[in-house]
């Protein structure tokens, strides 16, 4: 692993930041720290930067120990939140800032400035300061003066969160490309699960200080270890006890349950319906146009499900009495999650294991 | 593990030389004070702020004190309220005149304000035909103080105005009320802490005030001494436990002046978190 | 917000809220955190004739205090200028560069320069040491830089006689090394150095806590030592607070009285400042003496509340750079 945590755990006061964390990246992968906020993900990311200490645990970057290495030796590039560029210097001082310290010649500097303006495409605005910057142009020079140095990791918090939507999505293919180009070991913190599906490599997720898995973002999608996973990444309905549920009357038993908007069918009660006795009566509480489909809320036992119904089927109004069929959901007891398919289709009804 | 390892360089240079300056500057000597205090006792105490004479210098540095923070609390209330919701030639000039008293030495002031206010002087000789004297009495006392602490009202009511929301005043016009009424029922509860926390600064800096007061004030016993002029006298006569008996009185007063300018400005900033 | 900034900006959070909940200080203290008053733009009220509090109430309102700006503060500097000038220029300059005059005026830069340079490198440690790390007693500190506005002037120097003077308990080691404070240069700029001690410290540690500490950060983790993060990222952003502190620190230490009299002895041409020479020539009935002191003493004034507002309007031209 080249970057790894090990039991690592840092309390701010009696706030338990976060707990026994432990997890790794390979080298050159792109990983995100995925989770809400307050889930201590940002300072796990500060940690292994070195701007906060932890309380227990150990660090290792490339094999290396780095507890107790000043955070400038441990050859990492760093992309605050708000770019934290230096507001008084020019674009140019703020990209050669790291190469200044390290004492780097003066036409040295000059040449890998010049060098990284023109990868992230700013040649002729080098004498500009940050507040006559976009705010895209911005994260792109903070991206450059994290870079200058030729850190072996680079480090980005939030990176696009004081970007415009519009912009944002730019950013993240660009940024994307670019890691992907200079094949640079990066970690960056984010709340937005569809950045992290759309960014990463590996996605840990944290929550309350944890980390409830660690994956590839489909792994994490096809298989989430925790309900908490299951509801982060996709729009899942996170129910509690599941074997009221037509065709689940017989599957193991489990604290809760999470059903995704693809596991759920919706018939109009004048729809041939395929599987008779394996549907649920429901009725629409809630219709949102989505633009490629119609998502649709509907009441089952008392449960609001959610799920996607295309435009090519006949339109449903709020309070129509429906069908509802569930072809599977996702079980989760205290020790491990399961894939469980609706009894009356198939003969999955035990249930097989996933994740953890 | 290094728990010390800290992610920002200086902190030794600064913490030290920060710790070092104050111990120097303000602990040792406010020390001394102490333990002269302690050796000068309680009854050694009370014997001095019951004595007549400073018992009298105390009343007068109260009333004038007080006297002048009231007069203040009108007086800024009025030029923050023009200088913030007027436009007219000559603000500019206003607004900075209004710190000058911060900027002019205390004993400039003094001499100044002496010299405008006796019988010969441009506003003492006609208050003179009309009886009214002022250099010389606590009435000058309360000139001086009036200058000096000037600007705490305006400069603590100022920004507040500038925050207060136009339509507080529109809402209560449209309600069909008076403007004498917007001002004590809309804006003066709007202002109030501020207006208090300015009152007491002009309050605790008039009760220390020694420059400017002693050329006015014509320093008579039991008429025109104040408090901190008494501390004086004491200590040109060696008398340092009677001074710091009296010092310790009047620091007192200082530090629950200051504990309550502390409480209010906590209230302002909870009052200003929930507009 | 997620745990970890949570985490370290507390602590700046916490030291704002601490600079102004115990902004107690004083004089100064509330003054100094407004002074920027004229630097926001204020919006021109622009509102319909019969929304307005009436246009006698306004006159009435602008006039009076017209009246008693003059009358407060005009006519008292007035006074002076007409009772130093009144004589014509020719008393005035003899009285100006009389030789304890000159004494007075050097021995007042001396001290002046002294406390406010000592008070300014006190104030920049302060400032960093309370808002870019988090220790154990941080509120207590805060009372303690605010103290000397608590304090009155008189106690100010009350203190250093009671510490340095002839029966003050180290006493015995300044004899021993032979060093003389009260009564003397060092306990001029001793008493003006504390009553002084907050205007820097106080100016700046709302600025810095409230601008939050990531660029030092970003400048840390590239490698940048103590002095190349404090003089290239922190000083840009204070320079201005900083140049404002250090003028309104000026002017007090300038015109200090009460304690620099307590400490002074008043030894005529050697611990005599420009303030406590108005007293002695005031007190000697000299006509136009004491007026010509202070008139010089005016003009300084007025120049530093010259520099004050330049300053502020330099700062306000910046604040562009400023904008996130």
């Amino acid at each position: 692993m080249y970057v790894e945590l090990n039991n690592v755990s840092k309390n701010f006061g009696h706030f338990q930041a976060v707990r026994n964390v432990s997890f790794g990246l390979e080298k050159g992968v792109l990983g995100a720290l995925l989770g809400p906020s307050g889930s201590g993900k940002t300072t796990i990311l500060r940690m292994i930067a070195g701007l906060e200490n932890p309380d227990s645990g150990d660090i290792f970057l490339d094999q290396l120990r780095v507890n107790d290495i000043e955070p400038s030796r441990r050859g990492l590039g760093f992309v605050f939140q708000n770019y934290a560029l230096f507001r008084y210097m020019t674009v140019f001082d703020n990209i050669a800032f790291g190469l200044k310290t390290q004492k780097v010649p003066r036409d040295q500097i000059r040449q890998r400035v010049e060098e990284l303006t023109a990868l992230i495409g700013m040649e002729g605005l080098e004498s500009r300061y940050p507040a006559q910057l976009s705010g895209g142009q911005r994260q792109r020079v903070a991206f450059a003066r994290a870079l200058a140095p030729n850190p072996r990791i680079l480090l980005l918090d939030e990176p696009f969160a004081a970007i415009d939507a519009k912009v944002r999505r730019e950013l993240r293919s660009w940024l994307r490309g670019m890691i992907s180009q200079l094949k640079i070991t990066s970690i960056f913190v984010t709340h937005d699960q569809a950045e992290a599906i759309e960014v990463a490599d590996q996605i840990i997720v944290a929550n309350l200080g944890r980390v409830e898995q660690a994956g590839t973002p489909l792994e994490l999608y096809r298989s989430p270890a925790t309900p908490f996973v299951a509801r982060f990444l996709g729009d899942s309905t996170v129910i509690g006890d599941y074997r009221v549920l037509a065709g689940f009357e017989n599957a193991p038993e489990g604290a809760e349950c999470a059903i995704r908007p693809e596991f759920i069918r919706i018939y109009d009660l004048q729809e041939p319906i395929q599987y008779e006795n394996s549907v649920e009566d429901g009725e629409v509480v809630s219709l949102a146009f989505r633009g490629d489909s119609i998502e649709t809320g509907v009441n089952v036992r008392g449960f609001v499900l959610t799920a996607f119904r295309s435009l090519e089927k006949r339109p449903l109004a709020v309070g129509q009495k429906v069908k509802v069929l569930i072809y599977r959901l996702y079980a989760f007891d205290r020790e491990q999650a399961l894939l469980i398919g609706n009894n009356r289709l198939d003969d999955v009804a035990d249930g097989y294991r996933i994740g953890i | 593990m290094s728990r010390n390892r800290r992610a920002l360089p200086g902190f030794g240079l600064s913490f030290g030389v920060t710790m070092s300056y104050v111990g120097f500057i303000v602990l040792i000597p406010m020390f001394s004070l102490t333990l002269q205090a302690v050796d000068v006792g309680f009854g050694g105490f009370w014997r001095t702020v019951t004595d007549p004479r400073i018992l009298a210098s105390c009343k007068v540095s109260l009333q004038c004190s007080l006297a002048a923070a009231l007069i203040n609390s009108v007086f800024g209330t009025m030029l923050a309220w023009v200088l913030v919701r007027y436009r007219f030639p000559g603000r500019r000039l206003i607004d900075s005149l209004v710190e000058l008293p911060f900027a002019l030495p205390t004993a400039v002031a003094g001499i100044a304000l002496t010299a405008l206010t006796v019988d010969k002087g441009w506003i003492g000789g006609p208050l003179a035909t009309l009886g009214l004297r002022v250099a010389y009495t606590r009435l000058g006392i309360v000139v001086a103080l009036v200058f000096i602490t000037l600007p705490f009202v305006v400069r603590a009511v100022q920004p507040v105005l500038e925050q207060l929301p136009k339509d507080y005043e529109e809402a209560g016009r449209l309600l069909g009320a008076k403007p004498g009424r917007i001002f004590l029922r809309v804006i003066l509860p709007e202002i109030k802490l501020a207006l208090l926390t300015g009152f007491s600064l002009a309050f605790a800096r008039g009760l220390g005030e020694y420059g400017s007061v002693i050329f006015i004030a014509g320093n008579k016993p039991y008429q025109t001494e104040t408090a901190p002029l008494m501390i004086v006298t004491r200590l040109e006569e060696f008398l340092y436990g009677e001074a710091t008996a009296l010092a310790v009185a009047l620091l007192a007063v200082s530090f629950i002046m200051m504990f309550f300018i502390n409480r209010l400005q906590i209230r302002a900033a909870a009052f200003a978190g929930e507009r | 917000m997620s745990a970890a900034t949570t985490g370290s900006k507390a602590v700046f959070e916490a030291a704002a809220l601490e600079a102004t909940s115990l902004a107690a200080g004083g004089p100064a203290a509330t003054v100094l955190k407004t002074p920027a008053a004229p630097l926001f733009s204020r919006p021109r009220p622009n509102r319909p004739a019969y929304m307005d509090e009436g246009r006698l109430l306004r006159r009435g309102l602008i006039a009076a205090s017209f009246l008693f700006v003059f009358v407060a503060i005009i006519l008292p500097l007035a006074a002076v200028l007409s009772r130093a000038f009144g004589h014509g220029w020719g008393p005035f300059w003899a009285a100006a560069t009389d030789l304890f005059t000159v004494r007075a005026l050097k021995l007042t830069l001396l001290t002046t320069v002294s406390a406010v340079a000592a008070n300014t490198l006190f104030g920049l440690a302060a400032a960093w040491a309370l808002t870019r790390f988090n220790f154990r007693g941080q509120g207590l500190l805060i009372t303690l830089i605010d103290l000397p506005f608590a304090v009155s002037p008189v106690i100010a120097g009350l203190i250093f006689i009671l510490t340095f003077g002839r029966l003050g308990w180290l006493h015995p080691l300044l004899t021993a090394w032979d060093v003389k404070i009260v009564f003397a240069t060092p306990g001029l700029v001793l008493a003006t150095i504390f009553v002084t001690l907050p205007f820097v410290a106080r100016e700046l540690i709302p600025v810095l806590a409230a601008r939050g500490a990531d660029e030092e950060q970003a400048a840390a983790l590239m490698g940048a030592g103590f002095f190349r993060v404090f003089f290239e990222v922190t000083l840009p952003h204070i320079r201005w607070a900083l140049l404002y502190s250090v003028i309104l620190c000026a002017a007090r230490a300038m015109g200090e009285f009460g304690a620099v009299s307590v400490v002074s002895g008043h030894l005529r041409g050697k611990t005599i400042t420009l303030p406590l020479h108005i007293e002695i020539l005031y007190n000697e009935h000299k006509i136009t003496e004491p007026f010509a002191v202070a008139a010089i003493l005016v003009f300084s004034s007025l120049l530093i509340l010259l520099a004050r507002n330049i300053v502020e309007t330099v700062a306000k031209k910046e604040r562009y750079l400023d904008v996130r």
